[in-house]
Parts: C-alpha cells; structure tokens; sequence
C-alpha cells in the first residue's frame, strides 16, 4: 500500500471533455482524510487466502454476524482468462468484497475498506486534471492501463504497465473497481463546496459505483472521472433463484482494491460499518 | 457511462425443419382451436414441476416473458422447497422483478410428493419440467400425453430407457404440434448463435474435431439427517445417485457436450474413455465419479475429447474449441481464428440472457397459436451422447450409440414412494457400490 496525502480536489468532469457523461457533473471541490491505499488490484493469490481457507465456513448467503466464504463457483467465473496468483481476482459481488475486508479485520485487527468514489477519483487523478490523469489523449492510457485496443480481450497480471503519480497501478484499466457508493446519477449536484469524506450510503443491493475502466472498455468508458453504476445484469446468467450473493456471472470486469483509513475508525463504528454493508 | 449495458439482441434465428415446414408449420388449426388454452381468456396459465433454484428461476423467467401469463400450480417433492419456491416468487422487492401479480398459486394448486405433477399439469397450458433429469421422461410423457406445451431442462433423463421414452413423447409432441423447449441455453445465447452461423458458412472449414470441458470445484451437498428414509436422503442429495442425476458427465458437461454436436451437426456413434473417483470418495457423494475423460467418435471419423473434473483446487475451465480444417472456434473467447489470426470476434457486450432467451421466445410462439419448438430430440440425444459416455467411463469399454441406446438399460427405482428402496443402496458403513472398470459390464 502507498500513503495517500490529505488534501482536495475537483471532482467530477468539465463539460468540454470528450466522452463525459450528465453524471460527472456539476464538478465540484471536495476534502479528503489520508489513507492507505492498495498499489494493485487484489489478486487471486491474495483472494484465495481467504477464497480457499478450509478454516472459515462456507455459507449460501452472506453471514452477518460472522465470517464466511463465497460458495464454489459451478463455471469459471474467469471465463479462460487464466487464475495465476498475480492476476487480479474478478466476479465477485460487493458483498464479497466488504466479506474479505471483514476477514482481514478478524486476521489482521486492521481495518481495510474499499474506497469511497470519493478516494477513488482523488487517488486516480494524483494531482491531475485531465481526462486520464496523463492527459486527454488515449493514446497515453495504453501506457498505464489494459483496455480494448491493448488487452487482447482479456485481463492481465497487476503491474505490469505504468503506475500513475502516486504509485497506483491500473486504475484506469484492466479491471473495474468496486466503490463503497450507492450509484446517484444527481449525486454531484447534491453536494456542497468542499464536502469532506463524501459517501452515498449503501441503500439497495442494485446499483453501486464501480470505478476505472477494464480490459473491454473504450477509451471514453476508462476516464479518470467516468461512473459505472452496477446493475442486476451483472448477474443476469444466473440461473437458480435466489441468485448468488457472492459472485457475479456477468461481472467479470469487475474486480477491487483496497484502502486503509490512516485513522483507524473504533472497533463500534467498524462493526457498524460490516453490518451495514453485509446486511 | 453505463457500459456493459446488453445491446439490442438480435432476434433469434430459427432453424425451423424442413418436415415441420411441409407438415404446415403456422396451419391455422391450433390457433382456431377455441380449446388451445384451458382459460376462457387469452392468459397462458404456466405450471412448474421441480422447485428448486432452478426451477424457480425458470417461473420467474417465464413470468418476466412480456406475454400473457400466469403460474396457476406448483409441484414438488417437498413442501419446503415449493414453499420456498412460492416465496420468491411473490418477492415484491425480488432483483429480477416483480411477478407477485402473476403468481395465482393457491394452496388448492400447490401439490406435494412423487404424483404431485400430473395434478399440477393438468391445470396448466404449459408447463416447466425442472426436477432433477431422472424424472423427465416420466414427466414430459405425461406433459405431452395431456396436451401442453413444454420447457424442460437438461438433461432430459439418466439412462437408455428414459432416453427412449423422451424420444418417443418427442415424436408424440411433433404430431400435436406442441412447442417444447430444452434448457441448452447456449443454443439461445447471441455468441454462440453467431459463431454457429459463421461455422455453417464455411468459416472454418470442415469440423475435423473437438475439445470440451467442465472442469470445476464441483457442487453443493445435502448431508444426510436423522429420521430421513433412504428414498428421502437420495432426494435431497440427489446430486450424487445416477438415477436421479446420471453423473456431473450428464448434469453439468452435456452442454459442453451438446455444442460440439450441434456444431458437428451429428451425434457419436460410439466412445470410449477412463474415469474414477479419486478424491471425493465420502459416502455424501454417493455413487457418482470426480472425473471422466471421453473420447466420442462421429462416424465420419472425427472425435470429440470430453473432460469433466469435480475436484477442488484443480484447473477450472468450461468451454468448447471446434476445430476444423481452416480454423478453430474458441466458443468461450467467442472467436474464430485460424493459425492464431483472428477471422471474427464477437462483441460480448452484446451477450443477451440466454435463459431469459429461452422463455422470451417459447411463450412468443405460444402467445401467437406458433408451432416452433421441437428441442426435444435434440435434448434427448445430448443427454444420450453423455450416458453413453459414462458407460464408457464406468466399463471402460467401447460403448456404441445404436447398442447402447436399444438396450433397455434402466437404473430408475421400480416403486417411487418415501419408504420405497431406491435402485442403489448403502453399505453397513454408509457407502454406496461405485462402478469399477473393467468389472462394471452393461452387456454380456
């Protein structure tokens, strides 16, 4: 993990970039606490600690007030894009994500999170402006991210290109990042100047921000400012009913990261955190 | 921004037979027939039989199907599962939609235990066959027998004999002219159907052989409870007894199996393979294997490998590669290259729901009076290429289609009732006979 500085930023994009969307605006200048944050997206090798460790029971829905595991999956959830230990871990819902940072907290005593949008994007642009933190012109995504035109269809190892300015590497590309936020199209415009620490609370199931672009999208969908809102459909081949609480069928561009507060929120607030999030 | 958003999906392109076009595929009979449905409306009132996961969400897809319809009975085994079925169904708050308005079960048309479908069948204009394969050919005769339209999943049987019985109802439901559908879903889904396409265009030449896989961690077990009868206990874990599951070769790899066929354009004439148990040996596993390996010969002498594995922490992989004499498919890439060139790359974003697919179109062509669907043949000669697979695996002999699927072989109980013995039974020490090769014989 790399410190990520205190600081502000403007959120968001302007009207006159190419691609953006109705829901990267009004920007707007926000505060954020420091934080640690993970160089790579998680791995499987990372994953599978938890992933296969006999130790933890193996549960259908989310435990609440314990840790479990996601169940087997029937199909490669991988879709033959390889499992090595240094390609991030992908198909997994947010659920299963809050659940590994749970184990991590009952392993370790620290608490790791996903980020909010928030952290996402500030740690994203480094300091920058632009359309892709290296400038508005794709052409320097290649160098710092697998999308469409570079990744052969497929994700790949973590690190392997450029790491932007703070040391973080694929932010804008290989696989999409889970958020903490509930996805707001208006979020932005509900905000006020220099809101600190923004976060829209986790409300229904369906649809949560994702971040960054993966190794299937265009340049546009891979800006520093671009918001996925993850829907229902990523679950859509599915076929049992209820549907997995734990993996995705059709989130295979999804994957996450993850970030450490500085300042350790206390064991109440974490175990509301959990609880809110697993519920 | 909103990637991942499916694109329009092209509508599905029919492979209507020739015998059905001459037969007067859209004759007006069935539409005239003021009997077609048993409402005095236009609703299509929609039975399920078998609701588990499945099953459920097969009757929320086909409730989810934009035409007409109403799920009016349920059929289970076990009141808890249809229970649970009828709970999610009538889940306002369920993620993929509420259908709590077309839900008109009422606890007159919930019906429970081994005779539970037929009731169930008879209040309905279709009817979805979703309990685990061995009770398909049992259920889809008497779907047919009584006149209604048919969804089923795979695989539609667990032995030669049941194989039979659904190739005879199929015949049955081409006279009547019902629609049956088979939940080989990838015959539905947009990648396939486009690969499939550029396959009988000549893309890749001629179809010289075939690689398919379901390699996996395997699946969920139901241990066994006190109080539980043997016939109860088999039920619940029904994944691990032949008869009612037919091995993972069967539930699982049959679509694997089934695309090479159709791709191939025809069904094994014999195989011959290895398989074992090597590591899931527990008495919860019952009777079934970890792992087969295949080899299945057409008779214009091209093969298809066949692999399936249920073993954690081993090399997962589900996919088909079709090979030929001018290039390969990679149906899980959705490609088709030749010498590592790519000819064509199919666009995943634009991958539709093929079980929404499925259901979409079969209730369209019923809402219509349309005579369109008649997968059961296929479902039943899929199912039978993977049977005879398993004979091959657990004889280890060469296994010959015509022999095999003549011969009578039938591993479904004689009596189906709670305190009725099922066909394989424990030993004192709770394990059940496995099939050895070399010594298992199914002819002499």
């Amino acid at each position: 993990m790399v410190p990520i500085p205190a600081g502000s930023f403007t959120m968001g994009s302007p009207n006159s970039e190419k691609g953006r969307e109705e829901d990267e605006g009004p920007q707007h200048k926000i505060q954020l606490s420091s934080f640690w944050m993970g160089v790579y997206e998680v791995t499987f090798a990372e994953w599978d600690a938890f992933f296969k460790n006999m130790e933890v029971p193996q549960t259908k829905a989310i435990a609440i007030d314990a840790v479990s595991r996601p169940t087997a999956q029937y199909i490669d959830l991988t879709w033959g894009m390889g499992r090595d230990g240094k390609q991030p871990t992908n198909s997994m819902s947010q659920s299963a994500t809050i659940m590994y940072c749970k184990w991590l907290y009952t392993q370790t005593g620290v608490f790791y999170r996903l980020p909010t949008e928030a952290e996402w994007e500030y740690a994203c642009r480094a300091g920058t402006t632009t359309a892709f933190g290296y400038g508005s012109d794709p052409a320097t995504l290649a160098e710092h991210g697998y999308f469409k035109d570079n990744s052969g269809g497929k994700f790949h190892k973590v690190g392997e290109l450029k790491p932007n300015r703070w040391g973080l590497f694929d932010m804008l590309g290989n696989l999409s990042e889970w958020t903490l936020d509930q996805y707001d199209a208006a979020a932005y415009s509900k905000l006020a100047e220099n809101a600190k620490n923004p976060l829209s609370a986790p409300g229904t199931r369906y649809p949560r921000v994702v971040r960054g672009g993966n190794y299937l999208s265009d340049a546009n969908e891979s800006r520093c400012a671009n918001r996925i809102p993850a829907v229902a459909d990523w679950n859509k081949r599915d076929p049992q009913i209820p549907k997995s609480r734990w993996w995705l069928t059709d989130g295979m561009t999804v994957g996450f990261r993850l970030v450490r507060p500085a300042v350790q929120p206390s064991k109440d607030e974490i175990e509301k955190f959990f609880a809110q999030y697993l519920k | 921004m909103k990637t991942n958003e499916t694109g329009k999906t092209s509508r599905r392109d029919f492979v209507k037979q020739s015998s059905m076009l001459a037969g007067g595929l859209m004759a007006a009979p069935l539409i005239s027939n003021a009997g077609y449905f048993n409402s005095v409306d236009d609703t299509i009132k929609i039975a399920v039989i078998g609701c588990g996961g499945r099953g459920t969400g097969a009757a929320m897809q086909a409730l989810l199907s934009k035409q007409n319809v109403k799920l009016v009975a349920m059929a289970d085994a076990f009141r808890d599962r249809l229970d649970s079925c009828y709970k999610e169904l009538t889940n306002e708050n369920n993620e993929d939609g509420n259908v709590k308005a077309k839900v008109a079960v009422t606890e007159a048309t919930k019906f429970v235990g081994f005779d539970a479908y037929a009731k169930a069948i008879a209040l309905a204009d279709v009817v979805l066959l979703t309990t685990p394969p061995g009770f398909r050919p049992i259920h889809f005769a008497e779907a047919i027998k009584q006149g209604k339209h048919v969804f089923m999943e795979k695989p539609v049987a667990t032995d030669p004999a049941g194989i039979k019985k659904v190739l005879e109802t199929a015949e049955i439901a081409k006279q009547k002219k019902l629609n049956v559908v088979v939940g080989l879903q990838r015959h539905y889904q947009n990648s396939y159907l486009e690969l499939y396409k550029r396959v009988q265009d000549g893309m890749i030449g001629e179809i010289t052989s075939g690689q398919v896989w379901w390699n996996n961690d395997g699946v969920w077990v139901n241990m066994r409870k006190p109080g539980q009868t043997e016939m109860e206990y088999q039920m619940r874990n029904w994944y691990y007894f032949n008869w009612l599951c037919g091995d993972h070769i069967n539930e699982q790899h049959i679509h694997n199996i089934d695309v090479m066929n159709w791709f191939k354009g025809a069904y094994p004439v014999k195989a011959q393979g290895m398989g074992g148990r090597q590591v899931r040996t527990g008495k919860e596993y019952g009777e079934i294997y970890d792992h087969h390996f295949v080899e299945f010969h057409y008779a214009d002498g091209s093969i298809m490998n066949s692999q399936c594995r249920h073993i954690k922490g081993t090399y997962a992989k589900v996919d088909e590669m079709i090979v030929g004499t001018k290039g390969v498919v990679k149906c899980g890439d959705a490609q088709i290259s030749s010498k590592g060139k790519s000819l064509y790359q199919y666009d995943k974003k634009l991958e539709n729901n093929p079980y929404q697919t499925e259901h979409d179109e079969l209730f369209a062509a019923i809402a219509k009076g349309e005579y369109k669907f008649a997968d059961a043949e296929n479902g039943a000669k899929a199912t039978m290429t993977a049977v005879m697979g398993r004979m091959a695996t657990y004889s280890g002999e060469v296994i010959e289609w015509d022999k095999a699927l003549n011969s009578g072989v039938s591993i479904m109980p004689s009596k189906f009732a709670w305190d009725a013995n099922p066909p394989t039974l424990p030993d004192a020490n709770g394990f059940y006979p496995v099939a050895t090769p070399g010594v298992t014989k199914y002819f002499s």
